[in-house]
């Protein structure tokens, strides 16, 4: 799998090639800027690209920018963002083409290297991968709320789950029921927001997506 | 060149005249009239724009008055209170204000005086010219047209008494060497007797700068309370977890060989340790400069701030481009307070909040539909956490000379305003 790689700290960026290495990825270009990132992008090819939120020359979210701008030129490129911090505002962006194959995650998250590759690896097949951390940001303020459109308990748990973009045998194997009962429990939820039958994948982005609108 | 410092500053004395005066005639006039139809009403629509007209008029002498002889005037206007509205109750409000500030009436003051004395300094450079070189050359006029002194306002002074004749020219050379020694000085002077008036008194002067004090001293004690917090956070928080890693590291390489399997316990833990340092790290960092305020700019992130809160919140932007980093920083923690005391104390469903730019200065306006009967208590006089939380935000912007006005009837709804300067 070709990986293009942005992200300015020497450190950070040595050490992912190389796990990604170690994981059989092909690190195709590995940037440090915004600049680079846009022609490695356009011009590579890559079947997923991991970049860094904010990058040089401007520091601001040049990463992000790019990565959208890009996924607007090839719609559906997958593309995993990767921040010191995590903000719905920015979920909403990457999410909102709703044509999934985005992951937005902690650099925390490079600590358990299985995991990261894993999320790589759900973005790149057109997954998403959302940091537990922009949920769990949702779930404090709705704290004490009305449930959100008549969600059970345990609906919610799996929309969370669902949300990080976890498959339905990983949400069984966590929450310890059947894969069929999270089959059930998920078209419970489609239904419940309202959502047009379609794939079941890109469902689960049109219900991360009105997970994160109805907050 | 003193020759041309004097003919120059002979005609600017002129301009002035001519032109400036002829303003000062007009606005008096306006002014007065105005004033005379509040007894009628009326007065209350015209008074702010004659009034308006007439500190445009004093401040085009402000600029004379350095361009012309370096004479620095300061403009010391109170200023309107934010959120003025358009129409009668807000032209009655603007004429209030106007009219309780004292500068409006040494303004006022200043017209009658620019009309005699000043049109007086403004006239003398060019007269003392214009009869000096006249005086000189009576003599020889006269004696070539056998009149002249006609001119000069003497009438046949001279033709009578010829003997003046000879006194004449002294008369002049007289006159010159006056012209020559102070027309500049006569039209600073000009601009000196404008700032008797224009400027504002040592008093005003005085509260500003004792203002400033107050809110310098609020920043710095500020500024230190938040350095005391972040050392506080990184010695008990990242430092301390850093230095736990390092520790259970140390015996893992002790370990590793002998017990693999207690090692590995130990390597889950320091990862664990460096999961939590950034955590907080995180937190801290977003106490300080948050992140998406960096990347994104004031607008983005009081919607990334929204997006958070419990209670839904509308944000509106109009900012045409980036503020300057402090009054971003300082707006935005402005806002996250403002936020926090409405989902706390207000009871309320649902918050707009509006950023916009309007006249050099950044207008934020955090609405909300509570109960009301919020108010910025001051210092001392209770009024629960609500209160002394308006009071702390407004206190914090007065560093950037920023105001915070409040407008919450028992209730509701409530709407906090806020106007930094940012041009």
């Amino acid at each position: 799998m070709r990986v293009v790689l942005a992200e300015d700290l020497f450190l950070l960026r040595d050490g992912l090639v190389r796990m990604l290495e170690a994981f059989d990825f092909e690190v195709v270009a590995a940037v440090a800027s915004g600049p680079e990132l846009s022609r490695a992008l356009a011009e590579l090819e890559p079947d997923v690209a991991v970049v860094d939120v904010r990058l040089p020359p401007s520091f601001t979210d040049e990463g992000l920018q790019c990565a959208l701008r890009a996924r607007a030129a090839r719609p559906g490129l997958p593309v995993l963002v990767l921040s010191q911090h995590v903000e719905q505002l920015y979920a909403r962006e990457l999410l909102a083409d709703g044509s999934g194959g985005v992951g937005y995650l902690l650099k925390d998250r490079v600590f358990d290297a299985e995991q990261f590759v894993e999320a790589v690896r759900r973005v790149a097949s057109g997954g998403t991968a959302m940091d537990p951390q922009v949920i769990a940001q949702l779930l404090s303020r709705r704290a004490g709320d009305r449930p959100m459109a008549g969600l059970t308990p345990r609906e919610v748990e799996v929309m969370e789950l669902v949300a990080q973009g976890r498959s339905n045998a990983a949400i069984a194997a966590r929450l310890v029921i059947t894969e069929r009962a999270v089959a059930k429990h998920t078209s419970n939820i489609f239904g419940k927001l309202a959502l047009p039958p379609s794939d079941d994948d890109n469902r689960r982005v049109l219900a991360v997506l009105a997970y994160l609108d109805r907050g | 060149m003193r020759v041309r410092r004097t003919l120059v500053a002979a005609a600017r004395g002129l301009a002035l005249a001519v032109a400036a005066e002829a303003g000062s005639v007009v606005l008096l006039v306006l002014v007065l009239l105005s004033l005379a139809l509040l007894v009628i009403g009326v007065g209350v629509l015209t008074t702010p724009v004659v009034l308006t007209w007439a500190r445009r008029h004093a401040d085009l002498r402000r600029v004379w008055a350095h361009a012309l002889s370096g004479v620095r005037i300061p403009a010391g206007y109170r200023p309107f209170p934010p959120g003025l509205r358009r129409g009668p109750a807000g032209q009655w409000r603007r004429c209030a204000v106007m009219l309780r500030d004292p500068a409006t009436w040494r303004e006022l003051l200043w017209l009658v005086v620019d009309l005699s004395v000043g049109l007086a300094l403004a006239l003398l450079p060019a007269t003392l010219v214009v009869y000096g070189a006249g005086f000189v050359l009576l003599p020889v006029v006269q004696g070539l047209t056998g009149a002249g002194g006609e001119l000069l306002g003497v009438g046949s002074l001279t033709v009578d008494h010829p003997l003046l004749l000879l006194v004449a020219p002294v008369l002049g050379a007289g006159m010159l060497w006056l012209a020559w020694r102070g027309n500049p000085a006569l039209l600073r002077a000009h601009f000196r007797l404008a700032a008797v008036f224009l400027a504002p008194p040592q008093a005003e002067l005085a509260d500003r700068v004792a203002r400033l004090t107050e809110t310098r001293a609020d920043a710095v004690d500020a500024s230190a309370a938040e350095l005391r917090r972040i050392e506080r956070d990184l010695h008990d928080g990242a430092q301390a977890r850093l230095v736990a890693m390092g520790m259970d590291l140390g015996v893992v390489a002790a370990l590793i060989e002998k017990d693999p399997a207690r090692a590995k316990e130990l390597v889950g833990r320091a990862r664990e340790s460096s999961a939590e340092a950034l955590a907080e790290l995180r937190d801290l960092v977003r106490g300080i400069h948050p992140p998406v305020l960096a990347e994104r700019g004031l607008g983005d992130a009081v919607r990334a701030l929204a997006l958070r809160m419990a209670v839904p919140v509308e944000v509106t932007v109009e900012l045409p481009r980036r503020l300057t980093a402090p009054v971003e920083s300082a707006a935005y923690f402005a806002v996250g307070e403002l936020l926090t005391n409405a989902a706390k104390h207000s009871g309320a469903d649902r918050i707009a909040v509006d950023l916009r730019h309007v006249d050099g200065r950044l207008r934020v306006t955090v609405r909300d539909d509570g109960r009301g009967g919020a108010a910025v208590r001051p210092a001392g006089a209770g009024g629960g956490a609500e209160g002394s939380g308006l009071r702390g935000v407004a206190r914090r912007l007065g560093t950037f000379d920023g105001v915070l006005t409040v407008d919450s009837p028992a209730g509701g709804p409530t709407s906090v305003t806020m106007e930094i300067p940012c041009a």
